[in-house]
């Protein structure tokens, strides 16, 4: 590994993408359709806009076919100071966008001197599922939220994805994976503009909770291992995970107060 | 025919070091130096935009003084290789060491086999675990490599600045007191430096992961102070 020195013309500029390509390490795509139920799967993640910025939260079950592979896998991450990425999908492509994808905006932030707006980090992400489409014909999909607190406009605001790079910005929730179906109408019914800090948690608490309810690749709370969603907030104050106690506290409250309707 | 001029290896040493010295000793200067949280590196620097201090990865950071164009070439091939070994292994084995060696090759290159020597002198330090184990490398225009411990001064003036850092700089000092010692030893008697013409950033212990954190604006105004 000699140090990667350009010429002008040569040079791949702030991207770790163009550079990785520039050296032949980007992954080859399979030539195959690949067995779904010998991949991992992980399933469902939400994101949603609240007062002081947005949410992002994740079940944390995996799923191979039939057979739980995690119980306690994580799908949430942040991309950088200021915003989240969330995943479902195939988890080995997905873990691996996540990890080029933090790289990308750091590598960009280090040569630039400047991080990358919003939309151009949203646009990065996409710019790789575009190039993992092939892998996503022959099953290997993996489908992100992205979601961040914008220092220009200083609102929240989240991004949802689809296989083949389209990247729709949504006003106030978004949610992929398996479950999102669930999950989003929770989200839709509950969710208010005046939502603050603690509301969103138990709207996204809901949400997943709901979800787990209705499709098997959901994990629910797991109290017995003291297993819970993980949930993280991103404000002006930056991205921050929360505690697996309060996310814990706020999981039982719900489930009391579902009472014995639920019984 | 004309025969080319015999020049003698240690004349052309001497003229090409010379050259690399001159063009270095035109700019100003810039000190890192230890301190009880991590590693303090502080430039003089009027630009707002044209970088001397720079982030490398986690744990280390990169000062270039001399040519602008030159150090700042090195230190983008600098984030590139970091960025890429701690990409293919992990980012516990990115290490200051390495990059120097790395660095200093490259300028040793410059140096003997190119039209021109890179008129540049830098310095890579690298954040600890414990204060112990700061790291500062100090590299020379023709691939020399220096280890020291405490501070280092590049640069114009270096000489003199060295000088006043020695009467003034201990170990284990306030991050306040660093930028105090570490901006008068840059100003000497006569003159007093603002935030404007400084620019100044750390290698903290105390910042999580990336270690590297500016002081700019009221921050480092309130340190001076």
């Amino acid at each position: 590994m000699t140090l990667p020195l350009y010429t002008p013309d040569e040079d791949p500029g702030p991207s770790f993408l163009g550079l990785l390509a520039k050296l032949g390490l980007r992954p080859s795509q399979p030539a195959e359709p690949v067995d779904s139920a010998l991949v991992t799967h992980g399933t469902t993640v939400v994101a949603i806009r609240y007062r002081d910025g947005v949410l992002m939260a994740g079940d944390r079950r995996a799923t191979s076919g039939s057979l739980i592979s995690s119980r306690s896998m994580e799908k949430v991450f942040p991309a950088d100071s200021h915003s989240g990425v969330a995943i479902s999908g195939v988890a080995g492509p997905a873990m691996e966008m996540v990890r080029l994808f933090q790289l990308q905006l750091e590598h960009y932030e280090k040569v630039e001197g400047v991080p990358l707006s919003l939309d151009g980090k949203a646009n990065q992400l996409s710019v790789m599922l575009r190039e993992n489409l092939p892998a996503a014909m022959q099953g290997l999909a993996v489908v992100p939220i992205f979601a961040g607190y914008d220092q220009r406009s200083g609102t929240g605001r989240l991004f949802q994805f689809d296989i083949t790079g389209g990247r729709y910005e949504e006003g106030d929730y978004a949610a992929a994976g398996s479950g999102s179906l669930h999950a989003s109408t929770v989200v839709k019914l509950r969710h208010r503009d005046d939502l603050d800090g603690d509301g969103v948690v138990d709207v996204a608490v809901e949400a997943l909770f709901q979800a787990a309810d209705e499709d098997s690749a959901t994990g629910g709370p797991d109290p017995l291992r003291g297993i819970y969603p993980v949930v993280a907030r991103i404000t002006a104050e930056g991205f921050e995970r929360l505690d697996e106690s309060e996310v814990a506290e706020r999981t039982d409250a719900f489930v009391t107060s579902l009472g014995d309707s639920y019984r | 025919m004309t025969m080319p001029m015999y020049v003698s290896p240690e004349q052309l040493m001497k003229d090409r070091a010379d050259y690399a010295r001159k063009g270095i000793s035109r700019g100003r200067a810039a000190v890192a130096s230890t301190y009880a949280d991590g590693v303090l590196l502080c430039a003089e620097n009027p630009s707002n935009t044209l970088r001397k201090v720079g982030e490398i990865y986690d744990r280390i950071a990169f000062v270039g003084v001399g040519k602008y164009s030159e150090f700042d070439q090195l230190r983008i091939a600098g984030v590139r290789h970091a960025d890429l070994k701690g990409y293919s292994f992990s980012r516990d084995d990115v290490d200051a060491l390495w990059l120097a060696n790395q660095y200093a090759q490259i300028l040793g290159q410059y140096f003997t086999h190119e039209m021109k020597p890179l008129e540049i002198e830098m310095i890579v330090a690298e954040v600890g675990e414990e204060s112990a184990s700061d790291q500062l490398f100090h590299l020379l225009y023709d691939g020399t490599v220096m280890d020291t411990r405490g501070f280092m001064v590049i640069g114009g003036e270096a000489d003199t600045i060295r000088g006043r850092m020695e009467e003034e700089w201990g170990q284990e000092m306030a991050l306040s007191a660093a930028v105090s010692v570490s901006v008068s030893a840059l100003a000497g008697p006569d003159r007093t430096l603002v935030p404007d013409d400084l620019e100044v950033a750390v290698l903290s212990r105390e910042n999580g992961r990336r270690a590297f954190g500016r002081l700019e604006g009221g921050d480092l105004a309130g340190l001076l102070d």
